[in-house]
This record gives C-alpha cells, sequence and structure tokens, in this order.
C-alpha cells in the first residue's frame, strides 16, 4: 500500500513519516512540493515542521504550492489525507479543514509527551482505535492553538469531527482541546501531536511497561492502510 | 512607483500572545498608561506602473485569499502611498 509523503522547504518529519508508515506495514512514497503528480499514491501525509521558516502564516506558503492542487483533488475524491502538525497547518490554509492554528496561548514553544482522547473511530486515520481510547504520542510546536468560530466549533462537535482531545493538560489553548480534526467525509485529519515519533519501542514515549515503549501513534497509519486494503 | 500598503490585525476577539508579551514588558518598563497592545503585520506592494482600479482590485483579492487568513485576521486598510509621501 502506497502512502505519499510530500516533502516541503522546511519539513522536518517527513522522513520520520516515511518510517512510521513502513513500521505500519507500507510502502512511502517520496513527493516533492514543486510537482504536479502524487505518484498514483493511496494516501498522502503532510508532514511537520516548519515549511518556508513559518513565514506570513504557519503553512500558508506550503498550501499554496504546486503539488497541494493534486492533494487538494484527491482530498476530494475520497483519499486518506493525513496532516501533522505543520501539516495540519497547510489543510486549514488549503481550505480542507476548518478553522485555523494560532500562537500558543502562553507565548512559549511547547515539548512534551501528550496524553489524547481519540474521540471518533469514524475518520479513516482513526478507524484502529476504540472510541474514548486515551492515547500518549510526542507534541512539539509553537503554534498549535485551535480556533474557529462558535458556530464551526459546534458543528465539529455535532457531526462528531473532533478526532482527538488533549487529556489531563492543554498544552497551547486549544478552543475546547481541540487536538486533531476531520472533514465532513472523515478522510482529511488533521492533527498537531505527531504519531510518527511514536512508532517504535524504544523511540517512543515512556509507558508503564518500559521507558520509551509507546507506539500508540502506530495505529493512525494503520488505519488508513487497513481502511485501504478493505475498500 | 507607488506602493500599496496592507494592514492585516489579529482578529479583535482573538489573544495575541506576542501583543501581550510587549505589554508585558511595557508595565516593566514602567510605562504603566498603556493597557494593551496588538500586534499586526504591514505588507507594502510596489507596483510596477500607475495604480488603477484594476491594481487595486487585484490588491483587494491578494490581501483576501493570500495576505490575510479571514479565520483569525482581518484586513484592516489598503491604501496607496505615493513616493512623495514617503
Amino acid at each position: 500500500m502506497r502512502i505519499g509523503v510530500v516533502t516541503f522547504p522546511g519539513s522536518l518529519d517527513d522522513r520520520d513519516a516515511g518510517r512510521a508508515i513502513r513500521l505500519a506495514g507500507g510502502e512511502p512514497v517520496a513527493l516533492w512540493h514543486g510537482d504536479h503528480d502524487l505518484q498514483g499514491v493511496e494516501g498522502i501525509v503532510l508532514p511537520g515542521g516548519f515549511s518556508y521558516g513559518d513565514y506570513l502564516r504557519a503553512g500558508a506558503i506550503a498550501a499554496r504550492s504546486p503539488i497541494m492542487t493534486e492533494v487538494v483533488d484527491a482530498a476530494n475524491r475520497g483519499l486518506p489525507v493525513l496532516g501533522i502538525c505543520n501539516g495540519f497547518q497547510m489543510l486549514t490554509e488549503a481550505h480542507l479543514l476548518p478553522g485555523g492554528l494560532i500562537r500558543n496561548e502562553k507565548g512559549s514553544f511547547v515539548c512534551r509527551d501528550q496524553t489524547l482522547r481519540v474521540e471518533s473511530s469514524s475518520t479513516q486515520w482513526t478507524s484502529a482505535f476504540t472510541e474514548g481510547e486515551e492515547i500518549v504520542i510526542p507534541l512539539k510546536n509553537g503554534e498549535g492553538g485551535f480556533i474557529a468560530d462558535t458556530e464551526t466549533v459546534a458543528r465539529l462537535e455535532g457531526e462528531g469531527r473532533v478526532a482527538f482531545r488533549y487529556l489531563g493538560y492543554n498544552p497551547n489553548g486549544s478552543v475546547r482541546d481541540i487536538a486533531g480534526i476531520a472533514n465532513e467525509r472523515g478522510n482529511v485529519v488533521g492533527l498537531m501531536p505527531h504519531p510518527e515519533h511514536a512508532v517504535e519501542p524504544g523511540f517512543g514515549p515512556d509507558t508503564r511497561a518500559a521507558m520509551r515503549s509507546g507506539v500508540d501513534g502506530l495505529r493512525i497509519f494503520r488505519s488508513a492502510l487497513e481502511g485501504v486494503l478493505a475498500a | 512607483m507607488p506602493t500599496i500598503v496592507v494592514d492585516v490585525m489579529p482578529k479583535a476577539e482573538l489573544l495575541d500572545p506576542q501583543g501581550k508579551a510587549v505589554a508585558g514588558a511595557l508595565a516593566r518598563l514602567g510605562s504603566s498608561r498603556f493597557s494593551g497592545v496588538r500586534i499586526g503585520k504591514r505588507f507594502e506592494l510596489t507596483v510596477d506602473g500607475a495604480v488603477d482600479d484594476a491594481v487595486l482590485d487585484e490588491v483587494r483579492g491578494i490581501a483576501a485569499s493570500l495576505l490575510s487568513n479571514s479565520v483569525i485576521e482581518d484586513v484592516v486598510g489598503i491604501r496607496v502611498q505615493e513616493e512623495a509621501a514617503r
């Protein structure tokens, strides 16, 4: 199952995302922001980083890259698209997801292992979870405060499109502790925390069982892979 | 060459952590009369040629679609600044 990972100028976690796809059982395909070619992939990850140095607004310039024309088309056709951190910011800037992300409430960059509650298992990137399940994956951002107008937030909540919620601690002042959301169809998901950093024992967050053994991020990638196989 | 100035501000109802940090610094430095600071962006677009309605329309479009994100910001001003005025 081939999943594309787009590299933009300033992407940092594109290789980690590719590695996560491989560990989840898929085949990562490197895609380039300046191309108009998705190379026939069956899913797309927009990785984290600081594309264009966060100039203008985080993700704003990358969201208008050549390849984003194809990404938007593919998303509208129902292809699974995941935006992680800077990728989430791009998805809002490309209007594939509602709302926006602003500087953290306390003004500082936050890096921590973050507990999340999986609020919906009906998206293409969360189908391998049980609703209400608690997971721990790393979070690292300076502009992760999710905001949207009251009407949009009510619609996201009402339609079950809040995919992940911060649990115990809201690191960036996101409205209603929202960590990740989905589009109406459930194929496009964006989240600020980094599932690709919790995919391999020895390199993930600490768990009660052992240090750095957390691999909760793996199932996000498995969800899409299993969904594509089942389709 | 004329310059078109576009001003963009974070939406009034949103917290502006940058402005808040500067306001805190002002208070520490003894400037206590300022109750708030908000920080926005100013874009200067240099125009190759004369500014007519078509150019201004294009700038309004650019300001709404690229220079600002209406979810988090407002375009608060678009004006032409002639060279002599600078």
